[in-house]
C-alpha cells in the first residue's frame, strides 16, 4: 500500500513521492476514502439518512451501495440518536461504522448517544469495549440554506473529552484524514465543509493514505503574523495571506486540521518565529476553538507576542437567514483587518 | 396461571371520495353545504396555484429552497375546514396550505423561503414558527395541549409532521407525554410515502402510522389522504374530542409527494416514474372537482374564472413580498435574548464599525 508524506508543506504545487493522481473535489476525494477503506476491511459500514440510492444529499456515498450492497451500506430510518447509539452496538459486535448525519445543525438528537456512551465506553469499561466509529457530517456556511444547514459547533463537541474532532480543508486532506479517522479505534467526529465539497479540485492520490490525526499543518509559510485556521476557512486565510502581502506582511497560515487532538507545537512554533496571531473559525467567539489556540499561545509563546492574539469568529448568535449571511461569515477583509492590528500595535 | 389476551386494537381506515370522484352518501357529512364543498375545492386549487408559483420563483432565484406540498391539498384542505380560530398550529416545513387556509398570507412562507427571518412569524393564527428539526415541534404541540388542559380551554394544539418524523423518539415521546397528561392535541401526520429518498416501506415495518398512536394509550385514525371529504371527518371528529378534553388523538393521511423532497432534491434518483403516474391518478383535486361536476356545482367556466382569481392573489401576494426592504445587518443580533449582553453589543457595534469603513448601506460585499 502506497503512503504518501503526511506533513505537506509550503504550496499546494510540491511534489510528492507518489505514481498515480486524480483531479478531485472534496465530494470525490470523501467518496474514494469510503470505498477504499470498504474494500479493504469489511468490517467497515457506512450509514445514516438516505446515503443508499441517493448517494446522501450531498452525494458523498454515492455508488456505495450498488458496489457493497445494502449489508455493507445501510439507508437508517430517520433517527440520529438511532444511527449513532446502533453504531455503538455495531461497534461492540465487531464493526466499524461511519455514520452520516445529514447536517450538523441535525446532530442534537444523537448527542445523549454520541456523548454519553461513544465518548466514554473505553473509559468506563477500562478499555474493554471501544467505540471505533466515525460521524461524518457537513458543516458551516456559505450555502444559503435554511435555518439548521449551516451550524459550526466544532467547539462543543471538542469540549466533550472522548471524542476526537477532524477537519479537512481541501479535498487532499479530506481523503487522507478520513481514511485515518476510519483506520482509528476511537469515535472520530469528522466535520466536513459544505461550502467547499465542490468549490475547487486537487491533485489526489489515487491509493489510500493517511494523514496522521493530531498534527497541524503549515499551510503557508510568512514571517510576520501567523493566522491559525481550519476547515472552510482555510481558504479564507489563504486568501487573505495573498492580499496582505500586497500590503508587504508576510503571513504564515497554519492548518490545524484536528481540534481534538491539538497540535499545540506548531502553532506554537509559528507564533514563536512570527510574533503575532490571528485565529479564524466561524464558529461563535465565546469559549470557541479560537478562545483555546489563544490560551496555548498565551502560556507557550507569551514573551514572543508582539501583539495580542486577534480572534476572528462568527458571532454568537444564532447563524443568521440567508440574506444576512454574508455578514456572518469571516471574510477576507474581515481578517485583513485583524492581521493590520497585531501589525499597527 | 392462565395465557390471556390483554391488549389488541385494530385501525380504521376512512375514504368517502374515491379517485373518479364517487362519493359514498353514506358517509358524506350533512353539514357540507354547497358553498363549503366548492370552499374546499377552491382551498385545495389555491394552495396550488401557490405552490407552482413557489417553484418558479425558486427557479428564478427569487426565494431559496422550497419544499413543494403539491399532491398534499386535500389532507391539508379537510382539516383547514375543521379548524378553529383559537386552535393552535404547530407546523414543520410542509403546512403552507393549512397555514394559507387558515389565513396567514403566503408572503410569510415565501420569505421564509428566502431566509428572511422576519417572515416566518405568521400573523393572524395562533402558529408557532416552522420547525426544521424533524419530529421536535411535536413535543411543542403535545406541550401546548397539555396548557391547554390545565386551563381546561375548549380548544386544541394541532402538530405536524411527516412519516419519516414518527422514527424520531420526540415522535414518541410526545405521544407518551400526551397521553399521560390527557393533551388536548392533535398529532397529524402526512404519510407522503418518503422521507427524502427513504420510503415508508423502509422507514418502519408497522403497517400503519396510525396504530403507533395505540401504543401510547391514544386514538389512531387512518384516512386517505387525497380525499378532503375523509381529511375533514376525521379532523372534524378528532377535534371535537381533543377540544372536549376526552383524549389526544393521532391522524394518518395516506397521501404523496408529487414533487422531490425540495428544490435542492433530484426524485429521480429514487423512486420510479410509473409510482408518480399511480398518484397523479388519484390527485386530489381532479377527484373533487369530478364530484362537484357531477352535482352541478362546479363547471368549466367556474374553473377557468377561479384560476384567474387565484393568479391575482398570487402575484398581489409576490408583489407585496417584493416590496419589503431587506432586514438590516444588526437583524442578526437584536432578538438573540431580551436584554443584549455586553459581549454581543460589542459584536454588534464591530459589525456597524465594519460596514461604516466599507461604505455604502451594508448591502452584502461579494
Ligand atoms: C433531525 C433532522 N434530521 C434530518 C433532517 C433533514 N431532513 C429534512 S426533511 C427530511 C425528511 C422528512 O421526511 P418526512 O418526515 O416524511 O416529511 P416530508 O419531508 O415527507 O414532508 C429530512 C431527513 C432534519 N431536518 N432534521
Ligand atoms: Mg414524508
Amino acid at each position: 500500500m502506497a503512503e504518501v508524506s503526511a506533513g505537506r508543506t509550503g504550496s499546494s504545487a510540491a511534489p510528492r513521492a507518489v505514481a498515480e493522481e486524480k483531479r478531485l473535489n472534496m465530494v470525490q476525494a470523501l467518496n474514494e476514502a469510503l470505498a477504499d477503506e470498504m474494500a479493504r476491511d469489511e468490517t467497515v459500514l457506512v450509514m445514516g439518512e438516505d446515503v443508499g440510492p441517493d448517494g446522501g444529499v450531498f452525494r458523498v456515498t454515492e455508488g456505495l451501495i450498488e458496489r457493497f450492497g445494502n449489508k455493507r451500506v445501510l439507508d437508517t430510518p430517520l433517527a440520529e440518536s438511532g444511527i449513532v447509539g446502533s453504531a455503538i452496538g455495531l461497534c461492540v459486535g465487531g464493526f466499524r461504522p461511519v455514520c452520516e448525519i445529514q447536517f450538523m445543525g441535525f446532530i442534537y438528537p444523537c448527542l445523549n448517544q454520541l456523548c454519553s456512551h461513544a465518548a466514554r465506553l473505553r473509559n468506563r469499561s477500562r478499555g474493554t469495549f471501544a467505540v471505533p466509529m466515525v460521524v461524518r457530517m457537513p458543516y458551516g456556511g456559505g450555502i444559503r440554506p435554511p435555518e439548521h444547514h449551516s451550524e459550526s459547533y466544532e467547539a462543543m463537541l471538542a469540549n466533550t473529552p472522548g471524542l476526537k474532532v477532524v477537519i479537512p480543508s481541501d479535498p487532499y486532506e479530506a481523503k487522507g484524514l478520513l481514511i485515518a479517522s476510519i483506520r482509528d479505534d476511537d469515535p472520530v467526529v469528522f466535520l466536513e465543509p459544505k461550502r467547499i465539497y465542490r468549490a475547487f479540485r486537487q491533485a489526489v492520490p489515487t491509493a489510500p493514505y493517511e494523514i496522521p490525526l493530531g498534527e497541524a499543518r503549515v499551510a503557508r509559510e510568512g514571517s510576520d503574523v501567523t493566522v491559525i485556521a481550519y476547515g472552510a476557512m482555510l481558504q479564507v486565510a489563504l486568501a487573505s495571506a495573498k492580499k496582505a502581502e500586497a500590503e508587504g506582511i508576510s503571513v504564515e497560515v497554519v492548518d490545524l486540521r484536528c481540534i481534538v487532538p491539538l497540535d499545540v507545537q506548531t502553532f506554537v512554533d509559528s507564533v514563536v518565529k512570527t510574533g503575532r496571531a490571528v485565529v479564524l473559525h466561524e464558529g461563535p467567539r465565546t469559549c470557541g476553538v479560537g478562545a483555546e489556540v489563544a490560551a496555548a499561545i498565551g502560556e507557550n509563546a507569551l514573551l514572543s507576542l508582539l501583539a495580542p492574539v486577534e480572534r476572528v469568529t462568527g458571532f454568537d448568535t444564532v447563524f443568521p437567514g440567508a440574506l444576512l449571511e454574508t455578514h456572518y461569515l469571516p471574510h477576507e477583509e474581515r481578517v485583513l483587518a485583524a492581521i493590520r492590528r497585531t501589525i499597527d500595535y | 396461571m392462565p395465557i390471556t389476551d390483554v391488549y389488541s386494537a385494530t385501525t380504521r381506515r376512512i375514504e368517502i371520495l374515491d379517485k373518479d370522484g364517487k362519493v359514498d352518501e353514506a358517509l358524506l357529512p350533512s353539514e357540507l353545504d354547497d358553498a363549503t364543498l366548492q370552499r374546499a375545492l377552491e382551498l385545495m386549487m389555491r394552495m396550488r396555484a401557490f405552490d407552482e408559483k413557489a417553484l418558479t420563483m425558486q427557479r428564478q432565484g427569487r426565494i431559496g429552497t422550497y419544499g413543494s406540498m403539491r399532491g398534499q391539498e386535500a389532507a391539508q384542505a379537510g382539516l383547514a375546514l375543521a379548524i378553529e380560530p383559537d386552535d393552535w398550529l404547530v407546523p414543520s416545513i410542509r403546512e403552507q396550505g393549512v397555514l394559507e387556509a387558515c389565513g396567514v398570507p403566503m408572503r410569510h412562507w415565501f420569505g421564509f423561503c428566502k431566509g428572511d427571518e422576519r417572515m416566518a412569524v405568521f400573523p393572524g393564527v395562533n402558529a408557532l414558527t416552522p420547525s426544521i428539526p424533524v419530529g421536535s415541534q411535536l413535543l411543542h404541540a403535545a406541550g401546548i395541549g397539555m396548557a391547554l388542559e390545565l386551563r381546561g380551554e375548549a380548544t386544541a394544539a394541532i402538530g405536524f409532521a411527516g412519516d419519516g418524523a414518527t422514527s424520531e423518539g420526540d415522535f414518541h415521546e410526545a405521544l407518551n407525554f400526551a397521553g399521560v397528561f390527557n393533551a388536548r392535541t392533535l398529532f397529524f401526520i402526512q404519510n407522503n410515502g418518503w422521507a427524502i429518498s427513504v420510503p415508508i416501506t423502509q422507514q418502519t415495518r408497522s403497517a400503519t402510522i396510525a396504530q403507533k398512536a395505540h401504543a401510547y394509550g391514544i386514538e389512531g385514525v387512518q384516512v386517505d389522504g387525497n380525499d378532503v371529504l375523509a381529511s375533514y371527518v376525521a379532523s372534524r371528529d378528532a377535534l371535537r374530542k381533543v377540544r372536549a378534553g376526552e383524549g389526544p388523538v393521532l391522524i394518518e393521511a395516506v397521501t404523496y409527494r408529487m414533487e422531490s423532497h425540495t428544490t435542492a432534491d433530484d426524485h429521480t434518483r429514487y423512486r420510479s416514474a410509473d409510482e408518480v403516474a399511480y398518484w397523479a391518478e388519484r390527485d386530489p383535486i381532479k377527484r373533487m372537482r369530478a364530484y362537484l361536476e357531477g352535482r352541478g356545482l362546479w363547471d368549466e367556466t367556474r374553473h377557468e374564472a377561479t384560476l384567474k382569481k387565484l393568479g391575482d392573489d398570487v402575484e398581489a401576494e409576490v408583489a407585496r413580498l417584493e416590496d419589503n426592504a431587506p432586514p438590516p445587518p444588526t437583524d442578526i443580533f437584536d432578538h438573540m435574548y431580551s436584554a443584549m449582553p455586553e459581549t454581543l453589543r460589542a459584536q454588534r457595534q464591530a459589525l456597524l464599525d465594519e460596514i461604516a469603513v466599507r461604505g455604502g448601506n451594508g448591502a452584502n460585499h461579494g
